[in-house]
């Protein structure tokens, strides 16, 4: 399998406070990797790097071959090829779900607004939400909100899916109904870098697993080894305080 | 000795009833009277109570009536509403009071005792408004000093500007946007050089001929029209991340803001010309409309960077990672959401503007309220000032609220959240 994303020594500063130190991290076509660790431990702060929705002041990350810079017409590309799912939904509150869906495939792509449409259906369908394709944002539930968004991403064909704590926002009967979504889109040979503290979803679904402690990538592992006998102190500390 | 008597309940309810509403029946009484028939029925007192006897005549007697749950609908709604306490009953009537003593010789100076019949200063004769004024002055109110001859212009350019408007309403979304861009872009240039001639077999009037409520059209609308982009982008690079830019953008709108429209219209009549190459000519009508737009462009870039400031983070964020590069973004994602959120906000700018137009008159153009105040120094109607400004204050007020309700009746439709 060939390598899709590449991280090399990255590092990054709000600031002073540095939040990523020396992050060193290679994933894989179709490999599935959840991050975790504890609150302000960069993990959020890692994956957006990857689509530059921060900027990393040191260090390489290489997304599909292609160097992320200050290069903006590159980005762009690059950016149409990550799709991300946020904590807090981020649909766009004036569209329809059915508009939240085509609106990028139709202005980015420049795809005939009949193929988005029938694209974006056919994506709605996937997270089992085509009924509501026509109601606005803020007439759905949280479950079926972020849902919505992961549809929103997928509509772009994206070789690659980063998720930001996507169930965190939500009441826990809807966090199911999430992460189904995201099983069956693993399932589907999908690239994914996970940010979640749903460990049973982690276990599921993981090829590695990543622990981020203070900036650093603590512990890289098979998920299995991960759980099993997890190797620093700080892991199993971690491990046994969220399991 | 035992007050209680005096202590409403509902086991005396309909005496209490009774003798409440006698009492005010007794205050507005005395009041009607000393305000239409000059009575003063207790004029046996001290003049200082005698003035205030209603008010206690209605305090005591809403006090009387002030039963909680009484069972008569009528009477717990007067309470709930406009008598659940001594003050809320003090304020009740005072309200009222001063309707019945104020209304009613208002009403006597605009309609009753008014003048409408005659053509002449000397018809009124009356006490009352003299409306005749304003009637002999109407076509001067509306056309200022444009060639009687040639109205017939003006009619037709705002007659095809209204059913254009009224069109875009009713026709199917698909031409819609044709009828819109054709109203922003095109119709402008007809409607002036038809208004203005010079070409065509269309006599020319100049600018300074202009004047009147159509003026006050022109002006505002292009104002409206011109410093809506204007504003937009001037707020967007205020938010630019290049220094320049966002220089430039601040400088911009803090100079604008900064001076009074009246000084701004002062220099684009007086000092601009000097700036200009000789023989070059800009007519004043245009100098002015650059001037106001841009001096209110100022004033919506801040509204909309309000605008903008309010959306969350996320928009941004979703947006880009959807692949959208800055004006995708802003187009698409951004300006919609935030326009609509300072639909208030924008409605206010342009009321204002429209309000601020009479102030071209330092230019020597005479819109609205210029022509009335050329009007009442015409020696045959002095003393004409209160007609005219009550006329162009109602008329201003007219604009104002249609506007006003429109901007409300678009924010209603746009509501999408919740």
């Amino acid at each position: 399998m060939s390598k899709i994303i590449e991280l090399k020594n990255v590092n990054k500063w709000f600031d002073k406070f540095q939040a990523l130190k020396d992050i060193n991290l290679e994933v894989n076509q179709q490999e599935k990797i959840v991050i975790c660790g504890p609150s302000g431990s960069g993990k959020s702060t890692l994956i957006r790097c990857i689509n530059r929705l921060e900027e990393h002041q040191d260090g390489q990350i290489i997304v599909d071959g292609k160097e992320i810079s200050e290069n903006t017409k590159d980005l762009e590309k690059i950016r149409a090829e990550v799709g991300m799912v946020f904590q807090q939904f981020n649909l766009f509150p004036h569209l329809s779900i059915l508009d939240n869906c085509t609106l990028a495939p139709i202005w980015v792509k420049k795809m005939p607004k009949k193929d988005a449409e029938e694209l974006a259906m056919k994506n709605l369908e996937r997270v089992q939400i085509a009924d509501q394709a026509k109601k606005f944002p803020g007439q759905l539930s949280g479950g079926q909100q972020q849902r919505s968004a992961l549809a929103r991403a997928l509509c772009m064909e994206p070789k690659i899916m980063l998720f930001d704590e996507p169930t965190s926002a939500l009441d826990p009967e809807m966090i199911k109904e999430v992460l189904d979504a995201m099983v069956d889109l693993a399932k589907a040979g999908m690239t994914m870098i996970v940010v979640t503290h749903e460990m049973g979803f982690a276990k599921e679904v993981a090829d590695n697993m990543i622990f981020m402690d203070e900036g650093k990538i603590v512990e890289k592992a098979k998920t299995k080894d991960f759980f099993e006998n997890p190797k620093s102190d700080r892991t199993k500390l971690f491990l046994s305080q969220i399991l | 000795m035992n007050l209680s008597i005096l202590k409403s309940d509902k086991k005396n309810l309909n005496s209490f009833i009774g003798a409440g509403s006698a009492l005010i029946f007794v205050g507005f009484i005395d009041i009607i009277l000393s305000s239409f028939f000059s009575t003063n029925i207790t004029a046996f007192l001290p003049n200082k109570i005698s003035y205030l006897t209603p008010l206690l005549f209605g305090l005591f007697g809403l006090y009387l009536i002030r039963i909680e749950f009484s069972g008569n609908k009528l009477l717990d709604k007067v309470n709930t509403n406009f008598n659940s306490s001594n003050f809320n009953a003090l304020l009740t009537l005072l309200v009222i009071f001063a309707l019945i003593k104020y209304i009613p010789p208002l009403l006597n100076w605009f309609v009753f005792d008014a003048n409408f019949a005659g053509n002449t200063k000397e018809d009124c004769t009356s006490g009352g408004a003299c409306w005749v004024f304003v009637k002999v002055w109407l076509n001067r109110f509306v056309y200022g000093l444009y060639p009687d001859t040639e109205q017939w212009r003006i009619n037709t350019a705002f007659l095809t500007l209204f059913l254009l408007v009224g069109a875009s309403f009713f026709v199917p979304q698909k031409f819609k946007k044709y009828i819109i861009i054709f109203l922003l872009f095109v119709y402008p240039i007809i409607g002036l050089k038809l208004i203005s001639g010079g070409d065509f077999g269309l006599k020319y009037v100049e600018t300074g001929a202009w004047g009147g409520l159509s003026l006050t059209f022109i002006v505002s609308a292009f104002a409206l029209i011109l410093c809506f982009p204007i504003g937009t982008i001037l707020a967007l690079g205020r938010r630019s991340k290049l220094p320049a830019i966002r220089y430039t953008s601040i400088g911009f709108i803090e100079l604008w803001r900064g001076v009074p429209l009246i000084t701004v219209l002062f220099m684009s009549a007086v000092m601009f010309p000097m700036f200009l190459p000789d023989g070059t000519y800009v007519d004043k009508l245009i100098r002015v409309l650059i001037a106001i737009t841009l001096f209110e462009a100022a004033y919506m870039a801040e509204v909309v960077r309000g605008g903008l400031q309010a959306l969350p983070k996320g928009q941004y964020e979703a947006a880009k990672s959807l692949g959208m590069g800055y004006w995708k973004m802003h187009f698409l994602i951004i300006l919609p959401q935030a326009l609509k959120l300072v639909i208030p906000g924008i409605a206010n700018t342009f009321l204002a503007l429209v309000k601020d137009t009479p102030l071209i008159f330092v230019v020597g153009l005479l819109e609205l309220a210029g022509m009335v105040n050329l009007a009442k120094t015409n020696p045959k109607w002095l003393g004409m000032a209160m007609e005219g400004y009550v006329f162009a204050g109602l008329v201003f007020w007219v604009i104002c609220y249609v506007m006003s309700r429109y901007s409300q009746n678009l924010e209603k439709k746009l509501k999408t959240e919740r």
